[in-house]
């Protein structure tokens, strides 16, 4: 039960991207800072950091993929973690999904997604956050298209597995 | 209930899990004509949500696409319902999570609906009452499911998993929802008790008694009082538990296969229960011009439908539906599973006593 009171202390930043802006010279930071390391003078930027929020868009600047899970992830192996640089700036760490492993690149275009991040058990609490998954080649924004048409459409083809 | 104030649907959303498993690939593993079984039915294939996907997800994807679309602010939006019978938590809102997520709270009210696959009609008939009396200005009515069937039942070869998201309101509507009915009595079809893993259904019960007698009678109610007849509608959308029930419904009331093209999404996806008739709906919207008349008619087990006559409006010209996923995408696309992936992502495998 530990964790309940923590992950919803992050849900600001775990579903919205909540981070903050420094109003003196724009800098973008996600976890949000209480004070700007890029001003000159740090001191003048407190209290003049706004909330910012990222949009989600970016592209992936480096990858792993996972294949000895972490807890709660074995279902999902093998996985991929990227490092993704948002067009705001900030660097995020988060799990890349809808994907075969082979086909990620570095400077792949990104979008945050909405899934669930872990459940505590069958019994405990369930955390939501973001995710990253793949746009479209055609840069549609698309919230989790797929992306090949590897299933026939047509009512009279034989759907094959 | 007469739409006397002028309410509508002002943006929506839909969403798809990515992954698809065919019937023969199920039949396969229970030694059944699962081929047989998918063309009876009318089922090509049905979608499976990742492991890291449920009804809180896909609802929230959805309504983000329909609040890009609509260019809505989520902090005019006074109501958010979710209806669905997989709702994560069997006491904690799946609203609130969703509203938490597209930045509605906190001064709005949220709940969950819950009537099998009929519960995102009903949340938008309540938001219908909502806008119309002034109480609030956007309503937001989700229809979302990640259903299961129970391993080598009948259902297995159709329970799938998607959601709608609509966004009712007075203000720029795309479509207006000239009235609304519905057609409810107590017929046990289909049911899951509490703590039950699995729904269990009446067989050929859920046929004649319960989906087509109250979509049939529903539709002909609304139609009576609308003064229309089948002809009069541009499309058509039903219930749509596999592709042979609505088509079968729609034939029997007279509507043609053209009426019913754009609405019958549940032979490309499987039966998103919740999420069936909504994302039929939002099919047709992808694909409707100003003037266009939509018929939809939900159902429910247990049973019960909900009616909506709609006339799409000048709005939907300028209206951008290139933001997001067409539903047309999630028919076509999808990656294929085989039966043991399938099994893993849903659960379906003992674990012994690992927590995963």
């Amino acid at each position: 039960m530990g964790t309940v009171a923590r992950f919803w202390r992050e849900t600001p930043r775990r579903y919205n991207l909540g981070g903050n802006r420094c109003a003196h010279c724009g800098s973008v930071y996600f976890p949000p800072r209480s004070v700007c390391p890029t001003c000159e003078t740090h001191r003048r930027s407190l209290g003049h950091l706004e909330p910012f929020q990222l949009s989600g868009d970016g592209t992936i600047f480096s990858y792993t993929v996972v294949h000895d899970a972490a807890e709660g992830f074995e279902m999902q192996v093998p996985y991929v973690l990227a490092l993704v640089k948002t067009v705001e700036g900030p660097l995020l760490t988060g799990q890349v999904v809808d994907v075969d492993p082979r086909e990620v690149r570095i400077g792949m275009k990104v979008r945050a997604v909405f899934r669930k991040l872990r459940a505590e058990g069958a019994a405990g609490v369930i955390h939501y956050g973001y995710k990253f998954a793949r746009v479209p080649e055609e840069g549609r924004p698309a919230a989790g298209a797929p992306a090949r048409a590897a299933v026939p459409s047509r009512p009279d083809a034989p759907a094959v597995v | 209930m007469e739409n006397g104030n002028s309410v509508g649907i002002v943006s929506y959303g839909a969403y798809v899990p990515q992954y698809r498993i065919a019937p023969g690939e199920i039949g396969r593993v229970w030694g059944a004509d699962g081929e047989a079984m998918g063309k009876s039915l009318f089922v090509l294939r049905k979608s499976v949500p990742a492991p890291d996907e449920d009804t809180i997800t896909i609802s929230t994807e959805a309504l983000r696409v329909a609040l890009a679309r609509g260019r809505i602010d989520p902090q005019d939006i006074g109501a958010i319902y979710v209806g669905s019978e997989s709702h994560p938590y069997a006491v904690k809102p799946t609203a609130t999570v969703v509203a938490q997520a597209v930045g509605a709270t906190p001064y709005l009210t949220a709940a969950d609906f819950e009537f099998a696959c009929k519960a995102g009609t009903a949340a938008i008939q309540t938001c219908m009452g909502l806008v119309a009396s002034g109480m609030i200005r956007y309503g937001v009515a989700i229809g979302s499911d990640t259903s299961q069937g129970a391993p080598g039942d009948a259902l297995e070869y159709s329970a799938s998993a998607g959601g709608a998201a609509f966004v009712i309101g007075r203000e720029g509507m795309i479509a207006r929802i000239n009235t609304t009915q519905s057609y409810t009595t107590d017929t046990p079809d289909f049911w899951r008790r509490e703590g039950q893993r699995y729904p269990s259904h009446s067989g050929r019960f859920t046929g004649e008694p319960a989906f087509f007698r109250h979509v049939g009678e529903c539709a002909r109610k609304i139609m009576e009082r609308c003064s229309t007849q089948p002809a009069d509608y541009t499309h058509v959308v039903f219930h749509q538990p596999n592709g042979k029930f609505p088509t079968r419904m729609g034939k029997a009331l007279g509507f043609s296969d053209e009426q019913m093209r754009w609405g019958l999404v549940t032979p490309y996806i499987g039966n998103t229960y919740s999420g069936a008739a909504l994302i039929g709906l939002a099919n047709v919207l992808d694909h409707a011009r100003p003037g266009d008349r939509v018929l939809v008619v939900g159902y429910g087990s247990g049973a019960g439908s909900d009616a909506f006559d709609l006339t799409v409006t000048d709005g939907i010209s300028s209206y951008d539906r290139s933001t997001g996923t067409p539903v047309q995408e999630f028919l076509e696309g999808g990656v294929p599973l085989n039966y043991s992936v399938y099994a893993k992502f849903r659960g379906k495998i003992h674990l012994g006593g690992s927590s995963a």
